[in-house]
């Protein structure tokens, strides 16, 4: 196993077309990290992973493993795991064969194949289908497989590309715990790549945004959560409610602000001046019906276990999402407030 | 057992009403191939003198008969294998998309289309004696005389090849674009050079494909007949077993003998198609993870 202590994309470009489709990406991997490559849909998050496994060529830009330039390499000479959205398994073999294939591709004595393949099938819990063909699995079993042939080559790194996009919702937090088990316990450098912000936030490390090829915000979990950079990544990171408004005055570290319908203090991410046209981002839980603060009109009420999930009107038309713990009807008028620090203000150069 | 579930175990085997849709195709069928095929074979077994496998001994007996079959089968077997052989590499090149693709299928299909006489013109005036290959041979002065490619084995062996090159690389392209490219790309990421990528995986899951190609081609090139005549020693080297089965019906009038070449050479292609299949019986034939 050849490994390395850092992995530097360097200006990756890739264009189709006279499109960019990744523009610009830089980006430091160190070993033993979770990243994860998070944005909607298209926004060239498989394109990031295919140049980084050298399945696709760069249209400028380089990409280091240390010291050592990688991108001119082909695919098979680099050493990455990849994990395939479709999973791509070998139709025509078993489970077993699946997995020892990388190992017999490195021509290892037989009876070490025999070995990792065996420990390989373990580690997936997977003895009890060993013989099956991929098309006799289940699609849990089937992504199993995927990241078990992946990793029995102990590759210095591994890219999975929205591996549990295909899975229902309870298979998928149990794959997700696994594959952070795996990570882990194989002390593996991962890139994964998702659209589901929930997903990203539990199992990286680091996060990277991307949006139309772009990196919008590089940073950890936390991070990303409390403080998104931009109303984009603000978007994707959860907060629902995002208001136009305007700044009325600066105090200190809060800025008031007022605009449709709704008056509230915030936060500013960035400079602001009091006037700037703004947009205020709060997430639907912290946004409470209490006794106190701007009238609302009812409109949705959705059931959601421990809480609901309401959506209402301001007077000035704008949809607000927040929750409630006791149950209000619709038409009904409340009032919600909701903390200073918890309604973040994105000015001019953050919108 | 109720009606209901005795419904729902013959739908599982694919009995329900819409196999009434297939009657009058049915009804065709059996008008058109089933009788006279029928008929042909109890003709067979009506020849003039000699019993009832009076006409299958006369083929048999004689040597200048019996020896199509080995002619026939040394120019389709060859041709066959040459036509799917090459078509694999070509068609590997070509799965991708690329400009000009459509382009160069339609002019593969081409050939097809203009059927054997036009491609026996071409050939005798291309490959002929005094044709531009050997005009050009002899100037450049590779030969003295001029090599001999038409009117013998080479003849038919080339239009067979022409004539049944696009059609095996069409299907081989098809069956190729077939299996998922991923598949590809996954072998690429494991460590396996290009070799290996396309002997352990695209060359398996393209075997059935393969198999069934090489089927029909063979076919195909096993019924040959005009260009035999044309390009052919149709008397000779290429008398292949269609011009015994014409000499025998038509120039002889013995149909009970001209059924019975007939019947023994769907036997013999029938036999090379079941050995063909059989070995593909073996291979895996389930999805190949593509778009169909
Ligand atoms: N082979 C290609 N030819 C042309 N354009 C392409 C090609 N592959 C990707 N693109 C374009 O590049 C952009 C990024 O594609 P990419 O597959 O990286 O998106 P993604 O972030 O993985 O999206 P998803 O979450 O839907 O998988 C898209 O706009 C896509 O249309
Ligand atoms: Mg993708």
């Amino acid at each position: 196993m050849t490994t390395f202590s850092e992995l530097r994309l360097d200006g990756v470009r890739r264009r189709f077309g006279g499109k960019d489709a990744l523009a610009g990406l830089s980006l430091t991997i160190r070993r033993g990290e979770f990243i994860a490559l998070l944005g909607p849909s298209g926004c060239g998050k498989s394109t990031a992973l295919n140049c980084l496994a050298g399945l696709l060529p760069l249209t400028e830009g380089s990409i280091w493993q240390d010291g050592d330039r990688l991108d001119t390499l082909p695919p098979e000479r680099r050493g990455f795991g990849m994990v395939f959205q479709s999973y791509a398994l070998f139709p025509h073999l078993s489970v077993r064969k699946n997995i020892s294939f990388g190992l017999q591709m490195r021509r290892l004595p037989r009876d070490e194949v025999r070995r990792r393949t065996d420990e390989a099938i373990k580690l997936v819990r997977l003895e009890e289908h060993a013989r099956k063909l991929p098309g006799q699995l289940s699609g849990g079993q089937q992504q199993r497989v995927a990241i078990a042939r992946a990793v029995v080559l102990e590759p210095s790194l591994v890219l999975m590309d929205e591996p549990l996009s295909n899975l229902d919702a309870k298979l998928r937090l149990e794959m997700r715990t696994e594959i952070r088990r795996l990570h882990q316990s194989l002390g593996l450098t991962t890139v994964y790549v998702t659209h589901d912000q929930e997903e990203a936030l539990s199992l990286a490390d680091r996060l990277v945004v991307l949006r139309d090829g772009r990196v919008e915000q590089i940073g950890t979990p936390e991070e990303l959560h409390n403080r998104p950079a931009n109303r984009h990544v603000a978007d994707f990171m959860g907060y629902r409610n995002l208001v136009p408004m305007r700044v009325k005055a600066v105090h200190g570290d809060t800025v008031a602000l007022d605009g449709s319908g709704l008056t509230l203090e915030g936060t500013p991410v960035g400079p602001v001046a009091a006037g700037d046209e703004v947009v205020a981002g709060i997430r639907p839980e912290d946004l409470r019906a209490g006794p106190h603060g701007v009238p609302v009109t009812v409109e949705v009420v959705e059931y959601q276990g421990r809480e609901l999930a309401v959506e209402a009107r301001t007077e000035e038309g704008v949809a607000l999402f927040l929750r409630a713990a006791e149950r209000p009807a619709p038409g009904d008028r409340i009032t919600v407030t909701a903390a200073p620090s918890r309604v973040l203000v994105f000015g001019a150069g953050t919108r | 057992m109720t009606r209901a579930a005795l419904r729902h175990r013959l739908a599982e085997r694919g009995i329900d009403r819409q196999l009434l849709l297939l009657a009058p195709a049915l009804a065709c069928v059996l008008a058109l191939f089933v009788y006279p095929f029928a008929y042909g074979i109890g003709l067979s077994f009506q020849p003039a003198e000699g019993g009832v496998l009076g006409a299958y001994r006369t083929f048999f007996t004689d040597a200048y008969q019996r020896d199509t079959i080995a002619t026939t089968l040394g120019l389709a077997l060859p041709a066959a294998i040459l036509n799917v052989a090459a078509s694999v590499p070509i068609a590997y090149r070509m799965r991708g998309r690329f400009r000009g693709k459509r382009l160069l299928t339609t002019v593969l299909v081409v050939p097809i289309t203009l059927g054997t006489v036009l491609t026996a013109e071409g050939l005798l005036n291309y490959l002929g004696p005094t044709g531009w290959f050997n005009r050009t041979l002899i100037s450049v002065g590779l030969t003295d005389a001029p090599v001999r490619l038409t009117n013998n084995y080479w003849g038919v062996f080339f239009s067979l090849v022409i004539t049944g090159f696009p059609f095996a690389f069409l299907l081989i392209l098809s069956y190729l674009s077939g299996i998922d490219p991923t598949l590809d790309r996954a072998a690429a990421t494991l460590g396996a050079p290009w070799w290996q990528r396309f002997r352990r995986i695209t060359l398996p899951l393209l075997a059935p494909g393969l198999a069934t190609t090489f089927c029909l081609t063979f076919v195909l090139a096993f019924s040959v007949f005009p260009s035999a005549v044309l390009v052919g020693d149709p008397a000779g080297e290429t008398r292949v077993i269609s011009i015994a089965a014409y000499h025998a019906a038509y120039e002889v009038y013995d149909y009970p003998l001209g059924s019975a070449i007939a019947v023994i050479m769907g036997l013999v292609e029938l036999a090379v198609v079941a050995v063909v299949l059989g070995l593909r019986s073996l291979l895996y034939t389930g999805s190949t993870g593509g778009k169909g």
